[in-house]
C-alpha cells in the first residue's frame, strides 16, 4: 500500500474525488480513507422541490458508502479537529488517523443562528428553509395549507450554495399557486442583499426580467439582521423592512465547525483558502480543498465540485510523484435555472467569463440563458447523472472542466 | 480610466469611484471621500475600520465582505452599518481607498 489520502467528507465533492482516484490511479496505487459523520448521503439539488411535492424526500437519499468504489476505506465518525503540523485528523471518541494527502471537503454548513431571531418564534411554522431536508418538508406542509398572503423569499448573506436555487424557488412557488389557482392571492417578493436578482450583469437582467414578467416584487440591498417571526417582518441591517405572512429564508452558510478549531486551516467564516486554480492550500502544499469547502470566488454547485475533481485528482498524482502541480481550473460553473411551466434556463461561465447566451456545449446545443424546454429535460436527467455517472466518478462526454468558449455570444448588460 | 481629485491630488479610480490604485491614497483624502459618501465627520471608529480594510486588502488581495468586517474587525455588524449606513464594505473600501471588495458567487 502506498500513500495514504484522506477524503474528508463523503458529499458529493468527497465522493467523486475518492472514485476518480480509483479510476486515475491503479487501486493500490494509494490508500484512501473517506471520512463522514453519517450514512445519508442527500441529493441536494431535489430539495428544491419538495416543497412543492415535486420530489418525495425518501427518494433523495442513499447509502453513503454505496457510493464509494470498493476500494475505498469508509469511516463514519465525526471530524473533531486537524492538526496541520502532525498531519493527523483527531476524529470522534479519540480516534486519530494520519495523511499523507488531506482533501478538504466537508462542504458548506447552514448557520441560521446566527441571524437574531431566525429560529426564534415562528421557525418552523411561518419561517423556513429549504436548504435541508427537514426545512423543506416542513414548508411543503405549510405551502399546502397556505391559501393566500405575502410569501418572501430571502438570501440572509452570500456565500450560499447554489446562488440560483432561491431565484428557482420564486419562479415555481409561481407556478404552484397558479397550478392551484390563488396566484390572485398570493403577493411574491425576491429579496437580496445583491444590487439586482444576480451577481453577473447579463444574467442579472434576464433572471430580474423573469422575476418582473411573473410578478414577483424584487428588493436589493437587503442584508437580513433580524426576523420578527411573531410580527411577520423582515428587517435589514439599514433598518428597512419587508413583511411576510410565509417567509423562506436560506440562512447564512459557513465551513464546517471543526476547520475553526484546526489552526491555521480555515478563514474567518470557517472555509479553506486555496489557490483558485490548483486548488492547493497556501501554506500546506499536501492540503486540497474542494466543492463547497473551498474559499473560491466559484459558485458553491455540485457542478463546480465535479469541474474541480478532474483538476484535483490530477495534481495530487503530480504532487505525490514530485512534479508541478497543473494550476488550470477556471471556475466553470454550470446550473439549470428550474423556472416553473416544465421549463428552464442554463448558465455557463467561469472566473472570468459572465454567463453570456448562446448555446452549450458549443454552437449547437441546449440554449444559453434562455427558457426552454429542453434546459428543463435536462435539469430532471441531471439527478439520473448525479448517481450514475457523477458520483461514480466518471466523465461526462463533451462536458470537460474548462469552460466552452464556442457558442457563447459576448454582449453587454 | 477617470480620475478623481482628493487632498488636491489626481488619483485614477474605476466606473463607481473606487480606487484602482490603492497606493495613491492618502489619510487627508479619507475625509473628502467620506464627506462626499454622505459621512459628516470620521470618528476613531471609522478609522478603526477604515485601517482594517486597507490591512486586509494588503494581506489578501480584496477588501472583506460586510460579514467578515463584522467577525474580524472588532465592530459588529450593527454598528458598522451604523457607521456606514449605505453598504459597510463599499463605503469604507471607497474611503480606505482601495478596489470595490469581490463579493462572492
Ligand atoms: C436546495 C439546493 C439546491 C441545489 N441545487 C443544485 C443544482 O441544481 N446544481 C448543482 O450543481 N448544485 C446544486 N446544489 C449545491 C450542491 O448540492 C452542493 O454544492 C454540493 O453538494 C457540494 O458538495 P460538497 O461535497 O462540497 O458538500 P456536501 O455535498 O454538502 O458534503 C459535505 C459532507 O461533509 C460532511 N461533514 C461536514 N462536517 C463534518 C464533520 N465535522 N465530520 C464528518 N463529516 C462532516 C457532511 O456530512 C457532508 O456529507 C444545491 C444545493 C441546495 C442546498
Amino acid at each position: 500500500m502506498g500513500k495514504h489520502i484522506v477524503i474528508l467528507g463523503g458529499g458529493t465533492a468527497g465522493t467523486m474525488t475518492a472514485n476518480r482516484l480509483c479510476r486515475l490511479y491503479d487501486r493500490c496505487e494509494y490508500r484512501i480513507t473517506v471520512v463522514d459523520q453519517d450514512d445519508d448521503h442527500l441529493y441536494q439539488p431535489g430539495l428544491l422541490f419538495v416543497p412543492f411535492g415535486l420530489a418525495q424526500p425518501r427518494h433523495l437519499v442513499r447509502s453513503r458508502p454505496r457510493q464509494l468504489d470498493a476500494a475505498v476505506d469508509y469511516k463514519q465518525a465525526r471530524i473533531e479537529r486537524v492538526d496541520l503540523d502532525a498531519r493527523t485528523v483527531h476524529l470522534a471518541e479519540g480516534i486519530r488517523v494520519s495523511y499523507d494527502i488531506l482533501v478538504v471537503a466537508t462542504g458548506a454548513t447552514l448557520v441560521p443562528e446566527e441571524t437574531e431571531g431566525l429560529t426564534g418564534p415562528g421557525w418552523g411554522e411561518k419561517v423556513f428553509t429549504f436548504y435541508d431536508l427537514p426545512g423543506a418538508t416542513g414548508l411543503h406542509d405549510a405551502l399546502e395549507r397556505f391559501d393566500g398572503g405575502r410569501v418572501v423569499i430571502d438570501v440572509a448573506d452570500l456565500p450560499v450554495k447554489c446562488p440560483v436555487a432561491p431565484l428557482e424557488f420564486a419562479f415555481l412557488a409561481d407556478w404552484y399557486f397558479q397550478r392551484r389557482g390563488i396566484r390572485d392571492r398570493v403577493e411574491l417578493a425576491y429579496v437580496t442583499p445583491l444590487d439586482a436578482a444576480f451577481t453577473k450583469p447579463v444574467a442579472a437582467k434576464a433572471l430580474g426580467g423573469l422575476l418582473k414578467e411573473k410578478g414577483v416584487e424584487l428588493v436589493t440591498e437587503f442584508t437580513l439582521g433580524e426576523v420578527d417571526g411573531a410580527g411577520g417582518r423582515l428587517v435589514s441591517y439599514d433598518e428597512r423592512e419587508v413583511p411576510f405572512d410565509l417567509a423562506v429564508v436560506v440562512p447564512l452558510h459557513a465551513g464546517a465547525a471543526y476547520v475553526g478549531r484546526s489552526e491555521g486551516l480555515g478563514d474567518e467564516l470557517g472555509f479553506i483558502p486555496v489557490d483558485p486554480h490548483s486548488l492547493q492550500h497556501p501554506d500546506r502544499p499536501e492540503v486540497f480543498a474542494i466543492g463547497d469547502a473551498a474559499g473560491l470566488s466559484a459558485s458553491k454547485a455540485g457542478s463546480v465540485a465535479h469541474f474541480e475533481g478532474e483538476v484535483l485528482v490530477r495534481n495530487i498524482g503530480r504532487f505525490l510523484a514530485g512534479q508541478p502541480l497543473d494550476a488550470s481550473f477556471d471556475g466553470h460553473t454550470n446550473c439549470f435555472v428550474e423556472t416553473g411551466f416544465h421549463k428552464a434556463l442554463l448558465i455557463d461561465f467561469n472566473y472570468d467569463t459572465e454567463p453570456l447566451p448562446g448555446h452549450f456545449p458549443g454552437p449547437v446545443g441546449l440554449p444559453l440563458l434562455k427558457e426552454s424546454h429542453a434546459s428543463h429535460l435536462g435539469k430532471l436527467a441531471f439527478e439520473w447523472l448525479y448517481w450514475h455517472s457523477l458520483l461514480p466518478g466518471r466523465e461526462v462526454p463533451g462536458i470537460g472542466s474548462a469552460m466552452p468558449e464556442r457558442g457563447k455570444h459576448h454582449v453587454s448588460a | 480610466m477617470p480620475t478623481a481629485t482628493y487632498a488636491d491630488t489626481a488619483v485614477p479610480v474605476d466606473d463607481e469611484g473606487f480606487f484602482t490604485d490603492p497606493a495613491r491614497w492618502t489619510e487627508p483624502m479619507a475625509e473628502q471621500i467620506a464627506r462626499e459618501q454622505g459621512i459628516g465627520e470620521l470618528t476613531d471608529r471609522h478609522w478603526t475600520v477604515i485601517r482594517f480594510m486597507r490591512e486586509q486588502y494588503a494581506a489578501k488581495g480584496t477588501g472583506p465582505t460586510v460579514r467578515v468586517l463584522g467577525k474580524t474587525s472588532g465592530v459588529s455588524v450593527k454598528e458598522l452599518y451604523q457607521l456606514f449606513p449605505k453598504g459597510p464594505a463599499k463605503t469604507a473600501a471607497k474611503i480606505a481607498g482601495i478596489p470595490k471588495p469581490r463579493g462572492c458567487i
